[in-house]
């Protein structure tokens, strides 16, 4: 059963082939017996899982339907959950019980999901190997040696391994996507404002943004379509109708022009990844695409400009984490300084101290200038790139990341080289355009995942040539050994 | 050496709204701790802000009514600190752009002359929360019931040059909003707040000396006690050698003396940048335009109009506009007694020493505009004369009648105007006080006037104050004459 | 330009992180590895270019001034560290 996709799930569940709580039950019972090698999840709920799936059950007995309705998904632990400990996997919210539920975690309740449990991940979502949990790592499904990815490396892993069909992330510099091209799996960064960011703890308020994580990108439709909408609970949520996502994979993509950016393609790209797009795209053009080169001569900048605006968001963000009205508090304040920077010091991991004082520095006083400033004009140039490539192609391609996954603890001690990995990521974010990753072959056993980026709102589009390209392909449902 | 004073003020306004800046919690004064702070104004994770479009309008009417610049695209900024009563670790307000920009205030000095202050902007921003300081076990405690509650900062030039200026200052802009019905003014409550920016400089000098601020004077006399004390305080440390420090000081009414926070004040470094979770306020035209038609008559129109329309001096046109209750109050005694001289005298005399007496606001007196009217009316007609009336204000106060001519009717206190019985009354006084009919006859001119009061007094004491005072002048200056 | 350990200091204080004297060499050092990597934005010319704080260049939407929010002090307050009579508890604040 763990195997069907949430598709496959939303068929049985109304053909009563099985029951939500069935279902659930024999994901709890796989969640036990394999997690505890990969470390996915940092709370698994099963008690409230089993409520919620009785409840869906009940409500199917009564008529209702529903593509989500009895579908078990989990979250990532950045969401908040009313009654359920919400830690974005630091010691600073160890003992956070969330007074509410974000509006994803509503949204995906109302629709029907069961909520299995809180997926582990890069402290505060700063990360791209999810090494840097308080819980400890996450092990990537395809090779435990390596990482899943991050900072959605608990979603990624749970999700690659059939622990759980789906699970929602978030993504501020690649953290959906990056995970989703480690682990083969389908992962979707929608346009900023898209998903509510109500109840989504911040990392980068102006870059954050919360998406699926499946093993097709129908799946991404259905969860996306639950996900997606207005709040008015948060000024940056889109008013904006949300299209009909699962409708619009079946489009044929004749005439669909794609758009093939050279610095994608430069030094620092791993040659097999490069023939696995490559390879890719020539599937694409059986499928009536047509493909040609362009430019986005700004994205060399992007990873300083991101290193500047996503800590220097995340400085201020995160200094509500005092020890005054929640969270870790030190033994024994001897003053109100002595509570600040010990709850602080002792609460927070390395990578994000690190980040939080280079936001710090880059807001102060004679450095504003020089580098915020100076990062959010860059900023409107990487926009502009963008905007300008999508005159001439409707879709832009390439890799996802520039190499498979790595070995667990490599790259711990050098931040730079880890933030260097995010490269082909992070523009998405900067400019707030939709992005999505799909698996596209395998490099020593290891998953390849390219990348699609459209304009905005035009989540549709990516998730057409994504279902598109997997009627054609089946990279997408190959498992990993063992799950 | 002359000193002249230089004096900027910021004044955090209240909006006097139902709910909070960012949150739909209630502003509301005086509930239980934390009791209206929601997820959004304790800080919790994930949360975010919302902005209330009343604290826009509000800001907008105040913009219009100094006659600023609006600001059509203003941006909210974060302000980065730690402090426990900020829950978030920065305060939402505004920098770069605020939403009202450059404007001015005309204040009424004490003899009457109208001096302009500059304002150089005003801007939305959240408040904070309060430390209670009583002890729990040696840790303070933190109610975050106000932390959220919208303010308007309003920062004015350093165009203010004494501390009585300053308080005419704050006075027109408390006047102001609270015309504007944007902030209920109630300083003890901390509805509004004061921080004075205090330096001095030899008097013809161009250059600023270096300034003290005044954090959080909340009453119009100490405001003007806490700055006065500064002055001195800057004055005579320069004089004896020393130079004032820039550095923030707090007045203590106890003591009657600033001191130093030196030592928690440390340098700050604000880190402000664009708030990520806000976007850009834009007002369309339409909507400043449509917010113009509802400003009321303001403080300074009214102020012109009493003295173009009533006739009334700079001084008292501006008393009686100083607030919206009492130019209110004023104008419907006016309504019903037609003289404005004699309703103002009354407004800012009998009625305001009332007032000031029982401690009440004007919208509470005990005397109705439409008594106090009446009342007026009765002087006019020679009904009673005005010590008379002083007495029967006096009856209203206290609620012994419902109207002046009621108390007039059953106190019997209406005027003598009767020719006879006032000369009758007067033989009578005269041939009672003999001596001194005898003293004045012999007296000489200037002796004689004065002596003539005692005559008048006598007169009014037998009359028990009722007969016409003109008329007692006239037949008692005759008959002493003989 | 290298931050120096004084630097570093000063920053911790400002963002209120509690250090241990023996990590401060290898912070400064990664932190000036960090913004080695961020230094080389200098090089753009962004004559001209206004900054782009949101991507969608959106405005902000208002909210009506109503009171939605009800008490919920002892549900919130059962997450915190250090309450009494109501109050957060925190060390002594001297004025």
């Amino acid at each position: 059963m763990h195997r069907l996709t949430l598709a496959q799930i939303a068929r049985g569940l109304a053909a009563k082939e099985f029951s939500s709580v069935e279902l659930s039950e024999a994901l709890l019972a796989r969640i036990a017996e394999l997690d505890p090698g990969l470390n996915s999840f940092i709370t698994v709920t099963a008690e409230q899982a089993l409520e919620q799936a009785r409840a869906a059950d009940a409500r199917r007995a009564a008529g209702e339907s529903g593509a989500l309705l009895g579908a078990p998904i989990a979250h990532k632990d950045l969401f908040c959950t009313k009654g359920v400990r919400t830690s974005c996997a630091s010691k600073i919210l160890d003992d956070f019980i969330a007074p509410y539920d974000a509006t994803v975690v509503e949204r995906l309740a109302a629709a029907g999901c069961v909520s299995l449990g809180k997926l582990n991940m890069d402290e505060f979502a700063m990360g791209s190997a999810s090494e840097s949990s308080h819980y400890g790592p996450v092990r990537n499904p395809w090779n435990t040696e390596c990482v899943p990815g991050g900072s959605s490396g608990g979603s990624a892993a749970a999700v690659a391994a059939r622990l759980v069909p789906a699970a929602t992330g978030s993504d501020t510099g690649g953290s959906i996507r990056q995970p989703a091209a480690l682990t083969n799996l389908t992962g979707l960064k929608p346009t900023y404002g898209r998903v509510s960011r109500w109840g989504m703890i911040a990392y980068a308020s102006s870059l954050d943004q919360g998406g699926p994580l499946a093993r097709s990108a129908e799946d991404c439709a259905l969860l996306l379509s639950a996900m997606a909408g207005f709040d008015p609970k948060d000024s940056t949520c889109v008013d904006q109708p949300v299209d009909d996502y699962l409708a619009a994979l079946h489009r044929p993509l004749a005439g669909l022009r794609i758009g093939l950016p050279r610095e994608y393609f430069g030094a620092g790209l791993d040659p097999r990844l490069s023939d696995a797009v490559m390879a890719c795209v020539e599937e694409l053009k059986k499928l009536g695409a047509t493909v040609k080169e362009i430019g986005l001569p700004s994205m060399q900048h992007a990873i300083p400009a991101y290193y500047v605006i996503a800590p220097a968001e995340a400085s201020s963000n995160l200094s509500r984490f005092d020890g005054v009205r929640f969270g870790y508090r030190c033994e024994n304040p001897q003053s109100l300084e002595d509570l600040y920077k010990r709850s602080r010091g002792e609460g927070f991991g390395a990578e994000v101290k690190r980040r939080i004082m280079v936001g710090t520095y880059a807001l102060s006083a004679g450095y504003y200038d020089a580098y915020y400033l100076k990062a959010q004009k860059i900023r409107r140039l990487i926009r502009s790139d963008f905007i300008g490539a999508f005159q001439e192609v409707d879709l832009i391609l390439g890799p996802t990341t520039p190499n498979p996954a790595w070995k667990l603890g490599e790259k711990g001690d050098d931040p730079v080289a880890a933030y260097l990995e995010d490269i082909y990521t992070i523009t998405a974010n900067l400019a707030g355009i939709p992005g999505l990753s799909m698996p596209a072959g395998f490099v020593d056993g290891l998953p390849v995942g390219v990348q699609l980026l459209a304009p905005y709102f035009q989540e549709s589009r990516l998730l057409n040539v994504a279902h598109q390209y997997q009627q054609a392909t089946d990279w997408h449902q190959r498992a990993p050994e063992g799950y | 050496m002359q000193w002249e004073t230089v004096i900027g003020l910021e004044i955090h306004a209240q909006l006097a709204t139902r709910s909070k800046i960012f949150s739909g919690s209630a502003t509301a004064f005086g509930a239980e701790p934390n009791t209206q702070a929601s997820l959004i104004d304790l800080g919790m994770p994930g949360t975010l802000p919302v902005l209330n479009e009343e604290t826009v309008r509000m800001a907008v009417r105040f913009g219009l009514a100094i006659e600023a610049e609006i600001g059509h695209t203003n941006v909210f900024a974060r302000k980065n600190y730690f402090y426990p009563d900020l829950p978030k670790g920065y305060q939402t307000s505004q920098m770069d752009k605020p939403i009202v920009g450059k404007g001015h205030l005309d204040i009424t000095l004490e003899d009457g002359t109208l001096k302009r202050i500059g304002i150089t902007r005003a801007h939305l921003e959240e408040d904070a929360g309060k430390s209670l300081h009583e002890d729990f076990h040696g840790m303070t405690g933190i109610d975050l019931n106000r932390a959220g509650t919208p303010l308007l900062e309003i920062v004015s030039e350093p165009d203010i040059r004494s501390a009585k200026e300053a308080v005419a200052y704050v006075k027109a802009i408390h006047a102001l909003v609270r015309y504007l019905g944007i902030c209920d003014g109630n300083m003890a409550e901390g509805s509004l707040r004061c921080d004075c920016n205090v330096s001095v400089r030899p008097r013809g000098q161009e250059a600023f000396g270096t300034r003290a601020e005044i954090k959080n004077v909340n009453s119009f006399r100490f405001i003007e006690k806490a700055i006065n004390h500064e002055i001195q305080r800057q004055i005579e440390l320069i004089e004896d050698g020393g130079k004032v420090i820039q550095e923030t000081r707090l007045y203590d009414p106890n003591k009657d003396e600033t001191r130093s926070m030196r030592g928690k004040e440390e340098a700050n470094d604000y880190r402000y940048f664009p708030c990520p979770d806000l976007l850009p306020v834009v007002l369309e035209d339409g909507f400043v335009e449509r917010l113009r038609e509802t400003l009321p008559e303001l403080p300074n129109q009214k102020r012109e109009r009493f003295q173009s329309q009533y006739g009334l001096s700079a001084y008292d046109a501006s008393v009686l506009s100083a607030s919206r209750e009492m130019a209110e109050y004023f104008e419907a005694v006016f309504e019903v007694c037609g003289d404005a001289k004699l309703a103002a005298n009354w407004v800012m005399g009998e009625l305001s020493s009332l007032l000031n007496k029982e401690g009440l606001e004007i919208e509470r007196s005990p005397v109705s505009a439409e008594q106090l009217g009446g009342l007026i009316r009765r002087i006019q007609d020679n009904t009673i004369s005005g010590k008379i009336a002083k007495m029967v204000f006096e009856a209203l106060a206290a609620d012994e009648g419902a109207s002046a001519d009621a108390i007039i009717e059953r106190k019997g206190l209406k005027q003598v105007t009767d020719t006879g019985a006032i000369e009758s009354m007067l033989d009578e006084m005269l041939a009672a006080n003999a001596a001194q009919v005898e003293q004045y006859r012999a007296a000489d001119e200037a002796k004689r006037a004065k002596m003539f009061g005692f005559f008048v007094g006598q007169a009014m004491k037998a009359s028990k104050g009722k007969a016409n005072p003109g008329q007692v002048n006239e037949l008692l200056k005759k008959k002493l004459e003989g | 330009m290298a931050l120096e350990r004084s630097d570093v200091e000063k920053i911790a204080h400002l963002a209120r992180l509690g250090l241990d004297d023996a990590e401060i060499p290898r912070t400064t050092q990664t932190l000036n590895d960090i913004l080695g990597l961020i230094d080389r934005m200098q090089a753009v010319d962004t004559h001209g270019i206004e900054p782009l704080a949101h991507p969608l260049e959106a405005t902000q939407r208002l909210r009506p001034d109503e009171v939605t929010e009800t008490d919920h002090r002892d549900a919130y307050q059962a997450i915190a560290p250090a309450v009494e009579n109501g109050l957060y508890l925190v060390p002594k604040v001297i004025e």
